[in-house]
């Protein structure tokens, strides 16, 4: 019961047109084949196809300027709108804005400085953060204050980066990248909680925030692109040898960084400080610190062929 | 390495539901993990088993009704789409 003409027309929909209604007209052009109630060529109809004597049949932009789809953009953009305020109101409750701009508070010298100290961790001495008035200084005007910009961007760019080598072995396709992305950030969302479970049950009393050991965790990244880029550089040997390299210095910073943090104070100046709290407190420390070059391997070897 | 944001999801309901299932006295008084043994003098630091004891406990009181609705839309879910 197809009519003619219709067969490369999408199914009709009913739209309410302002168009002449036909069961009056005694001397049509062409019979009616339109459902009764006058329903016009759907708008989707597509651009390739010529409108059919026009006369008759509503152009097809014009169902912008129908009164209900003109009520359903208000109705849309009211929503819409309405939709931001609350997000606006609320937003504060999930993520800490406030705190997250000190972590972004970042500038060209600090950036590089930090990447040279995640390379070569080895010839600094001073690993302690500078306070100003009980707060952390921003790290702009610190090297050894903990950020999100670097980790945010060396996620970015491992993604990236692992795109580009499943390229060059034509393993790629838009959808693996995606898989990439979201297992990188599955294996950082579980070594997170880990660590947050793990100084849960040693009851340290310490100043690490969640923020902290994200920006931490986020380290590695950079150790990773660099092997990343040397394997597709140099071939196996040089991933290895590079990510070797990188894993040793990611270590020693983790090992530097975080012992200020979850030791007392004592011991983590160097004194031998006994005691089975101090003792677990160290393994704590090495624990996290040895977990960083495991992800590293786990993460880029199966990206170099 | 199909270790997606979904599976972690799974992995943690699975995971929270175990904990909630741990009756506190058909089977934590056996194994000595209930919530009135172990506790330790006044002014020591607890212990990690004493915080593990403390952590289950609260779990499962903090976790039990909003499990209920996790639950429910969960099966719910896997029941249309597999």
């Amino acid at each position: 019961m197809e009519p003619e003409g219709a067969s490369r027309h999408p199914p009709k929909r009913r739209v309410p047109v302002a168009a002449p209604p036909r069961m009056a007209d005694p001397h049509p052009l062409f019979d009616d084949t339109s459902a009764a109630g006058g329903s016009g060529p759907p708008p989707g109809r597509g651009y390739g196809a010529p409108p059919p004597a026009a006369s008759q049949y509503p152009p097809p932009a014009s169902f912008l300027g129908e009164p209900v789809s003109s009520l359903a953009m208000a109705y849309g953009t009211s929503l819409a709108s309405q939709g931001r305020d609350i997000v606006d109101r609320n937003i504060d409750r999930l993520v800490p804005v406030g705190r997250l701009k000190y972590y972004f508070a970042v500038d060209t010298v600090y950036v590089g400085r930090k990447l040279g100290l995640l390379v070569f961790p080895f010839m600094h001495q001073d690993w302690q953060v500078r306070y100003q008035q009980d707060a952390p200084v921003a790290p702009r005007f610190d090297v050894n204050a903990p950020d999100l910009y670097i980790p945010v961007m060396a996620f970015i760019t491992y993604i990236l980066v692992a795109g580009l080598a499943l390229g060059t072995q034509n393993r790629f396709s838009p959808d693996s990248l995606g898989l990439q992305a979201s297992s990188a950030l599955a294996w950082l969302i579980v070594e997170v909680l880990a660590i947050l479970l793990s100084l849960y049950l040693v009851t340290v009393n310490t100043d690490l925030t969640t923020i902290d050991l994200v920006a931490f965790s986020g380290y590695k990244y950079v150790g990773m692109i660099v092997g990343l880029v040397s394997g597709l550089l140099f071939g196996k040997t040089g991933y290895y040898m590079v990510l070797g390299w990188c894993c040793i210095s990611i270590f020693v910073f983790m090992i530097r960084t975080l012992r200020l943090k979850i030791l007392s104070e004592a011991a983590a100046e160097g004194v031998l400080v006994r005691g089975a709290k101090n003792q677990l407190r160290m393994y704590l420390t090495m624990a996290i610190a040895a977990v960083q070059p495991l992800f590293m391997y786990w993460l880029t070897y199966h990206l170099i062929r | 390495m199909a270790f997606t944001l979904y599976s972690l999801l799974q992995a943690a309901l699975l995971f929270v539901n175990a904990i909630a299932v741990l009756h506190e006295e058909r089977f934590l008084r056996h194994v000595g993990w209930g919530s009135d043994q172990g506790i330790g003098g006044f002014g020591e630091e607890p212990g990690i088993k004493a915080q593990l004891m403390n952590l289950i406990r609260s779990v499962r009181t903090v976790m039990r009704v909003p499990l209920i609705a996790v639950n429910s839309v969960t099966i719910v879910l896997l029941l249309l789409f597999g």
